[in-house]
């Protein structure tokens, strides 16, 4: 091969790689992008109804209830504007807690209600999802309950 | 008193690196043996007081100095001992402390171990070093200074995050950083061989052990961070694909291409400018990764700091390093040209296939890793990108990669595959595809296509790597210590492959609610809630359940799950019951009191996990024993790349 060749071989093997590894990621891209919404935009109707996305607010205060010993859980995200009831089923993380800020991953239903199949609470207690502290309202009176 | 040393030894320890960097380039450039004599002295000087620094803090921390702020923070007159000195690295600051002494602690080592190199190049190498120092020291000093004073000082500290009070967790950090500033040095060695324009390639010979060290020292910190999370996140997985965990395995996986492209430029004097490139990326995305963890971009589990100020500085130093490591490639990079050809067969192009590869999948997890950050910054929308894309775009490059190292590690420099050594290889693949469909059949009762894709694979990786010793131990042949590393490192890669294909294919994981005296059962494994009792710890109270497995009525094991509950306040805290196996993992978290008696507990099945760490120590292993090979320690005469070495082979 003539060095000419050899190059011209080179780089159609390069665009032929990228090519190949961009296809690639948008296959891989296309179904596990995950969008964020706060409670107000998915009463706004925002957010999608036909595939997974997440949503994250504070617990508000009270809300969490448990039907007695079983896994299921019932809890309201808020904004400090509007709230979304959430629905799940397993182990809530340790840092879980009412007044904390927390992100869902799942799907609304019809009624409503979101479904989440992972519920995530940060590790540093101190520590808001950026999200979340981004997407709040300002708070009407009190502060929530830490 | 001894805080405001330890302040004072950090801007005496910037002022040497300064003096480093300027003796140390100036005295190259100027041919001066004076100044670079004192460019090797300022290194010295300049570990001595990062040390000191090191020292001034730790000895805070053991006194319970909570006058200052950062122990004050990290700290708690309850933590034991060994955590108040782990607590030093627990939080930001300290872990640039951390960072800045591992790389003067490099820079030494390289200064005392170069002595063989020409002048003025260790005196360059010692020079870029010191910009590095200087950028880290100046961080550190002018946005986190770890001596701050708390006036007035606390009664008791904050206490060191609990999930950080974890032997595995105390030495991640250590030996992760290690790693990440390890690669500084193969950047030094490349920027100097740039400025220097060197053409030659015998570089790659003195870059080689202190890549290979680097890596080592890396491959061990991603792999305990992997077993902590397993153990102590209480969600029993091995890997996340988290952000910050992405963020130690790209330079991870630029330092893997990079220490292969290294074999191919000290070898056969080719890919000259590619490895070079490699060797800045690699350094750049250890740079990259200390950003992305530590000026709190990242929506992270681990994403313990957040202040803008250190971000738009590290983001500052971020793109003078890399860009300028960039404009000198661009400057210089096109001078370097390799002559020689190879056959398509031949060893070189297994390496060039297996870095096209290791740089496809890196240039993917990046993608994903930094997109949610653009989005975002573009208030285009919150995203984030789940770990299913990081599987797919992983494992797909993986596949192919695993089937050619195989190949690859028996094929010759230059010539190609020798026509005795294809036979063995064939049986070696038939045998592998066989066991594979017989493991998954007789063992976990299924055959499944990408199961026994990847038991195939991990039993060709290793039997190619067990082939290689074979031979050589047959044939009377040396078994030097960059070979043997390789077969050990190979052959830990099949191993990993193994543990992964195994967990990902056959994990049970069940959360279910239980009374006391109930049972549920999963695997076959009967897992009994037996018994829940209170216990009481250093700095912790918490409950402990008694987990008992049986298997066919056979007791296997008593699982010990904990919530812990610490002193310092906080949320309560998952200590998971593990039964390690050969064959299997047995694991049960407790979650929470659901009322009526009953608790939340998370069960799980998981085989063949522990092969996942087994093998990437075992990688390690091969990565120092490679390192320490007495070839690269011997006064390189030659100033081409000693091609017949290998040509035996």
């Amino acid at each position: 091969m003539t060095p000419r060749r050899k190059r011209l071989f080179g780089v159609l093997a390069i665009i032929a790689g990228v090519s190949a590894a961009t296809a690639l990621a948008i296959l891989a891209f296309e179904d596990n992008l995950l969008y964020f919404y706060n409670p107000t935009q998915v009463m706004a109707g925002q957010a999608p109804v036909d595939r997974k996305f997440r949503v994250g607010g504070l617990v508000t205060a009270g809300s969490v209830q448990r039907s007695e010993g079983s896994l299921e859980v019932r809890f309201i995200v808020t904004d400090n504007q509007q709230s979304i009831p959430v629905r799940y089923s397993g182990l809530l993380p340790d840092l879980f807690r009412e007044g904390q800020g927390v992100i869902a991953h799942g799907r609304l239903t019809e009624s409503g209600d979101f479904v989440a199949d992972e519920v995530l609470a940060k590790h540093d207690e101190n520590y808001m999802p950026p999200e979340v502290a981004g997407s709040l309202h300002p708070m009407p009176a009190t502060e929530p309950a830490g | 008193m001894i805080p405001e040393l330890g302040h004072f030894a950090l801007i005496l320890a910037l002022l040497l690196a300064i003096a480093q960097s300027a003796f140390g380039l100036g005295g190259a450039a100027r041919r001066h043996a004076g100044w670079m004599a004192a460019g090797r002295s300022a290194v010295v000087g300049q570990f001595v007081f990062t040390a000191l620094a090191f020292a001034a803090l730790t000895y805070a921390f053991v006194q319970k100095d909570f006058s200052v702020l950062y122990v004050a923070t990290n700290s708690n007159s309850e933590l034991p001992t060994f955590y108040r000195v782990a607590a030093v690295w627990g939080g930001h600051e300290g872990s640039l402390l951390l960072w800045a002494l591992s790389l003067s602690g490099w820079s030494i080592a390289v200064t005392a171990l170069s002595g063989s190199l020409d002048a003025p190049f260790r005196s360059r190498v010692v020079g870029i070093l010191g910009l590095i120092s200087i950028g880290f020291l100046l961080f550190m000093i002018s946005t986190s200074n770890p001596f701050e004073r708390l006036v007035p000082a606390a009664v008791d500290g904050n206490d060191l995050n609990p999930l950080l009070q974890d032997f595995a967790l105390a030495v991640h950090p250590p030996l992760l950083y290690l790693g990440y500033v390890g690669f500084a040095v193969a950047f030094a060695f490349a920027c100097a061989t740039l400025i220097e324009g060197r053409l030659d390639a015998t570089w790659a010979r003195w870059t080689r052990p202190w890549t290979l060290a680097a890596w080592m020292f890396l491959t061990v910190g991603i792999a305990l961070g992997s077993w902590w999370a397993y153990y102590e996140l209480g969600w029993g997985g091995w890997w996340f694909w988290d952000p910050v965990e992405n963020a130690s395995f790209m330079p991870w996986l630029a330092g893997t291409a990079l220490i292969h492209s290294l074999a191919v430029t000290e070898k056969r004097g080719l890919f000259k400018s590619w490895t070079l490139l490699l060797a800045v990326s690699a350094f750049s995305l250890s740079l990259l990764g200390t950003f992305l963890v530590r000026s709190g971009v990242l929506i992270s589990v681990h994403a313990f700091a957040t202040d803008p100020a250190r971000g738009i500085f590290i983001l500052g130093f971020l793109s003078a390093v890399i860009g300028g490591a960039l404009l000198l490639y661009a400057w210089r990079a096109p001078a370097l040209k390799s002559a020689a050809g190879f056959e398509i067969t031949s060893r070189e192009s297994f390496l060039l296939f297996n870095n096209a590869l290791l740089v496809a999948a890196l240039g993917l997890i990046l993608l994903g890793t930094l997109y949610p950050l653009f989005m975002d910054a573009l208030e285009l929308g919150k995203i984030s990108v789940g770990p299913p894309y990081f599987e797919v775009v992983f494992i797909v490059p993986m596949l192919p990669l695993l089937a050619l190292l195989g190949v690859g590690m028996h094929a010759a420099w230059k010539r190609g595959l020798l026509k005795s050594k294809q036979r063995r290889l064939t049986a070696i693949a038939a045998a592998s595809v066989a066991s594979a469909i017989i493991v998954g059949a007789a063992v976990y009762g299924e055959v499944r296509p990408l199961t026994t894709i990847g038991f195939a694979l991990a039993l060709w990786v290793m039997g190619c790597s067990l082939l290689e010793v074979f031979q050589r131990l047959r044939g009377r042949q040396a078994l030097p210590g960059a070979v043997l590393g390789m077969v050990i490192a190979h052959f830990g890669i099949g191993l990993a492959t193994l543990g992964i294909t195994g967990v990902q294919s056959f994990k049970i994981e069940k959360d279910v609610a239980l009374g006391i005296g109930d049972a549920t059962t999963i695997a076959g494994y009967d897992f009994r809630f037996a018994a829940m009792r209170d216990v009481r710890g250093p700095n912790y109270v918490g409950v402990e359940a008694d987990v008992l497995v049986s298997r066919d009525g056979r007791a296997v094991a008593t699982l010990k799950p904990q919530k812990r509950l610490y002193n310092s306040g906080g949320n309560p805290m998952t200590e998971a019951g593990i039964e390690v196996g050969a064959a299997r993992d047995l694991f049960a978290a407790l979650g929470e009191d659901l009322g009526q008696g009953r608790w939340s507990l998370r069960i799980q099945y998981k085989p063949l996990i522990r092969y996942i760490w087994l093998g990437a120590l075992l990688i390690a292993l091969g990565g120092g024993i490679a390192a320490l090979d007495r070839r690269y320690r011997l006064r390189s005469e030659a100033r081409e790349p000693a091609a017949a070495a290998d040509a035996a082979r």
